[in-house]
C-alpha cells in the first residue's frame, strides 16, 4: 500500500475514459437527429399546425369575441357571474396594458399542452392502476421528470427538433403532465372497493367497470391533477419562452436580461393572472360535477 | 328431496404467495396460527361443503374472521377458491370464461352488500336499474321496470334523489331493490342488514321474509346475528375460523348445538321468540277415536292420563276429561259424543312462535292441541315441555 491517495482524494475515473464516453454519448445523439429528426419533425407536424391554427384563431379574432367566447366558457363551467366579471376585468386589463397578443399565444400553447397532457395523462394513469408492475415501473420516470431540471431535457429536445413551438410544448408536457398521471393512478386505486365490487358483482365488464364506476368516482382526484398539470405548464411558459416559444414568457425573459423591472412584474402578473383563471374554473367545474358524491360511502 | 340449485364441495381458499403449497398443511390438520406462523399463509376457508336447495334462505353465520363474507363471494366468484368445486345449477362454476362469468353474474346471481355499495354518482332509479344497464337493457324498459322494484321496497317517489340524500335503511332498501330488479334466481345478501340500526333491521327482515313469499328466491345471507339467522333462515350454517362447525334447520342449531362454540351463541337466544310450537311439541298420545261415550270411557282407561283427544274422520274435534265420560255413562253409554262433553280449551297452531302461547299453555291444565289448519292433531303442548325448552341447553 505505497499509494493510499485514494483515502483522501476520491478515485475519480480516467480524464479520458469521461471524455470518451461523453464523446460516444454526445455523437452517438447528434447522429441519432441527424438521420431521424426529420421523421420526428414530421412526426409533431400535425401537432404544429394545430397549434399555428389556433394561435391565429385567438390573435385574428377581434378582443371583444374572445372575451365573450372565454366568458360563455367559464360560466358555462362554473355558473358564477362572481368568477365571469371577475375574468372579463382580468382579460380588460391585460389588454390595456399591451400585453393582449402575449397573452393569446400563451393561452393558445397552454391549452394545447393541458389537452395534451390529459389524452396522455389519464390513460397512463389508468395503466398504472391496474398493475402494480405498472406502478413502479412508471412512478420512477414520474419522479425524474419532476425533479430534472427544464434545461437538461431542452437540450436533446432542442437538438432534435430545433428551436420553436412543438419543442417547448413537448418540454411544457414532459414538466406538467406528471400530477394528472399520479392523481389519475391515485383517484382509481381510492374509488371505494365495494362499490366496484357491486359492479363487478352486476357482471359489469372491465370496461364498464372503468367507465362507469372507477373514473366517475376517481373524478375529483383526476380533477385535482388536471388542475396541477395547469398551473405547472404556466410556470414553464418562461422556461419555454428560451426554446422560442411566443408569448408571455419572452418579456419576461428580455426583461431578466435586460433589467426591466417592470416589464417583467406586469407579464408576470399576466401570466399569473391566467393562472388564477384557470384554476378557479376548473376547481369550480369539478365541486359542480361532483355534489352528491359527498358523505355516501359511509351513510 | 330434489337436487340441490348450489352446491360447494371440498372448498379451500388460502390467502398468500402460494396457496397450493400449504393446502396439504391444513389437511393433515394444522392449525390456523401454525400455518401462519410457518408459511406466512393465511387460511380463510378449509373443507366447506354445503348444499343449498332452490327457494329457501340459507343462512350463513359466523363472528368477524369466520371467513363468511370470504365463503359468500365464492359463490359468484368475486374470490376464486385454491381448491374446490362450485356447483349451481348444474354449471360449475370453475370452469365458466370471463365471458361466461359475466353473464352469469348478470343472469343468474345478484348480491346486496353491507355497506350498501351504491353508485354515489347514480341517481337512486340508476342506482336500481344498474343491473339492467350492464345488461344494456333499453332506456325506458329498465327505469320502467327499476320504478316498479322502488315501489315494491317502499321508495315510490325518491327516483330522482341521490343515495347520499338517504338514510342507511333507505340506501339498503335501494340495495335490495338493485338486486331484486336484475330478476336473478339467487340473491346474495353479505351482512346486509348489519349496518342499520335495530328497529329498522327488524323492519328490514319482516320485508325481506314478506318479500320471500311472493318470490321464492333463493336466498343465502350472511349475518353475524344469531337472532337475524334464526328468524330469516330455513337453515343455518355456523363458520369458525374458516370452519364449518355445524349445519342444520334453526331449531336443530339452538336445541342440539354439536360444539361448545355453537352452544356458547345459542346460550343467549330467546328461545321463546326463536322457537315454533312444532319443534317442542310431543306426539299425542292420547287419542280417542271412538264415537260413543262408553267406548271413549274404555279407551281412556288404557291410557295414563285422564283426558284424551277426540278426533273423528274429519280431525280434530275437542279435548274431553275423564270426568266428563264417567259422568255421561251413567245416562247411556251408547249416545255419541257432543259438543257439551268437550273442555272449553282453545287448540294452538303449529307455526306459532312458543312467546305467543305461553299464556295459554300456563292457564291450561292439560296440555294444548297443537292443530294445523286442515284440522288435523299434530301434537300437544304441555307446561313440561315448555319449561324444559325455556330453560336452556342443558335441560334437553
Amino acid at each position: 500500500m505505497s499509494d493510499a491517495s485514494w483515502l483522501t482524494k476520491f478515485p475519480q475515473m480516467d480524464r479520458s475514459d469521461l471524455l470518451s464516453i461523453k464523446k460516444t454519448l454526445d455523437g452517438g445523439f447528434r447522429e441519432f437527429s441527424r438521420s431521424y429528426g426529420d421523421y420526428i419533425e414530421s412526426f409533431f407536424d400535425p401537432l404544429l399546425y394545430f397549434l399555428v391554427w389556433l394561435e391565429k384563431l385567438l390573435l385574428q379574432s377581434p378582443w371583444w369575441l374572445v372575451i365573450i367566447v372565454v366568458t360563455a366558457i367559464v360560466f358555462s363551467a362554473t355558473r358564477s357571474w362572481k368568477l365571469c366579471l371577475s375574468v372579463v376585468f382580468a382579460f380588460l386589463v391585460i389588454g390595456y396594458f399591451g400585453m393582449w397578443d402575449n397573452t393569446m399565444r400563451t393561452l393558445s400553447i397552454i391549452t394545447v399542452c393541458t389537452l395534451l397532457s390529459i389524452a396522455l395523462g389519464i390513460p397512463i394513469g389508468i395503466l398504472m392502476a391496474r398493475s402494480d408492475r405498472m406502478q413502479s415501473f412508471v412512478t420512477p420516470i414520474l419522479d425524474i421528470m419532476q425533479t430534472m431540471p427544464a434545461f437538461v431535457y431542452l437540450i436533446p429536445v432542442v437538438m432534435l427538433l430545433g428551436i420553436g413551438k412543438v419543442p417547448g410544448v413537448i418540454a411544457v408536457i414532459i414538466y406538467a403532465i406528471p400530477p394528472v398521471i399520479r392523481l389519475t393512478n391515485l383517484g382509481i386505486r381510492l374509488v371505494d372497493k365495494e362499490v366496484l365490487e357491486a359492479a363487478t358483482a352486476f357482471g359489469a365488464s372491465r370496461s364498464q367497470r372503468l367507465w362507469g364506476v372507477q373514473l366517475p368516482l376517481a373524478m375529483p382526484t383526476i380533477m385535482a391533477g388536471i388542475n396541477q398539470t395547469i398551473m405547472m405548464a404556466l410556470a414553464m411558459v418562461v422556461i419555454a419562452s428560451m426554446i422560442g416559444v411566443k408569448g408571455l414568457g419572452q418579456p419576461v425573459l428580455k426583461s431578466i436580461t435586460n433589467q426591466y423591472f417592470t416589464l417583467g412584474l406586469f407579464n408576470g402578473l399576466a401570466i399569473v393572472a391566467l393562472a388564477i383563471i384557470f384554476d378557479r374554473v376548473s376547481q369550480a367545474y369539478a365541486k359542480r360535477s361532483q355534489r352528491h358524491m359527498g358523505g355516501n360511502q359511509h351513510g | 328431496m330434489a337436487d340441490p340449485l348450489i352446491q360447494i364441495e371440498g372448498l379451500y381458499k388460502i390467502f398468500g404467495d402460494d396457496p397450493l403449497s400449504v393446502v396439504p398443511l391444513v389437511k393433515e390438520g394444522k392449525s390456523k396460527d401454525d400455518i401462519l406462523a410457518e408459511t406466512g399463509h393465511a387460511v380463510g376457508l378449509k373443507d366447506i361443503n354445503l348444499s343449498i336447495h332452490r327457494g329457501k334462505i340459507y343462512v350463513i353465520m359466523g363472528l368477524s374472521g369466520s371467513g363468511k363474507s370470504t365463503l359468500i363471494r365464492h359463490f359468484n366468484r368475486l374470490i376464486d377458491p385454491t381448491q374446490g368445486r362450485i356447483m349451481v345449477d348444474g354449471v360449475d362454476v370453475m370452469t365458466l370464461s370471463q365471458d361466461e362469468l359475466e353473464q352469469f353474474r348478470r343472469h343468474k346471481m345478484s348480491m346486496v352488500f353491507q355497506r350498501f355499495g351504491l353508485m354515489p354518482h347514480h341517481t337512486v332509479l340508476e342506482n336500481v336499474a344498474y343491473g339492467l344497464t350492464i345488461q344494456k337493457v333499453e332506456k325506458t324498459a329498465r327505469e320502467k321496470k327499476a320504478t316498479e322494484w322502488l315501489e315494491t321496497v317502499g321508495l315510490g317517489g325518491y327516483e330522482k334523489q341521490y343515495p347520499s340524500q338517504l338514510s342507511g335503511g333507505q340506501q339498503q332498501r335501494v340495495g335490495l331493490a338493485r338486486a331484486l330488479c336484475t330478476d336473478a334466481e339467487i340473491l346474495l345478501m353479505d351482512e346486509a342488514f348489519s349496518a342499520l340500526d335495530p328497529l329498522i333491521r327488524s323492519e328490514m327482515q319482516d320485508q325481506l321474509i314478506e318479500l320471500q313469499e311472493k318470490l321464492h328466491k333463493t336466498i343465502i345471507f350472511i349475518t353475524h346475528d344469531l337472532d337475524e339467522a334464526l328468524r330469516l333462515g330455513d337453515r343455518i350454517a355456523i363458520l369458525k375460523d374458516g370452519e364449518l362447525v355445524q349445519e342444520g334447520a334453526p331449531e336443530e342449531i339452538l336445541l342440539s348445538p354439536k360444539t361448545d362454540y355453537v352452544e356458547a351463541f345459542v346460550k343467549d337466544v330467546n328461545r321463546a321468540r326463536a322457537l315454533t310450537v312444532e319443534t317442542v311439541m310431543k306426539p299425542a298420545a292420547c287419542r280417542i277415536t271412538e264415537t260413543t261415550i262408553g267406548k271413549a270411557l274404555e279407551q281412556m282407561k288404557t291410557f295414563s292420563g285422564d283426558y284424551g283427544y277426540h278426533i273423528s274422520d274429519d280431525g280434530y274435534q275437542g279435548i274431553i276429561l275423564q270426568e266428563t265420560l264417567e259422568t255421561a255413562v251413567k245416562e247411556d253409554a251408547n249416545t255419541e259424543i257432543c259438543e257439551k262433553q268437550y273442555e272449553d280449551v282453545s287448540s294452538i297452531s303449529p307455526e306459532s312462535v312458543i312467546e305467543e302461547v305461553i299464556p295459554e299453555t300456563l292457564d291450561t291444565e292439560y296440555p294444548l292441541p297443537v292443530v294445523n289448519e286442515e284440522g288435523d292433531l299434530q301434537g300437544q303442548l304441555s307446561r313440561a315441555s315448555l319449561a324444559q325448552v325455556l330453560g336452556g341447553p342443558h335441560s334437553i
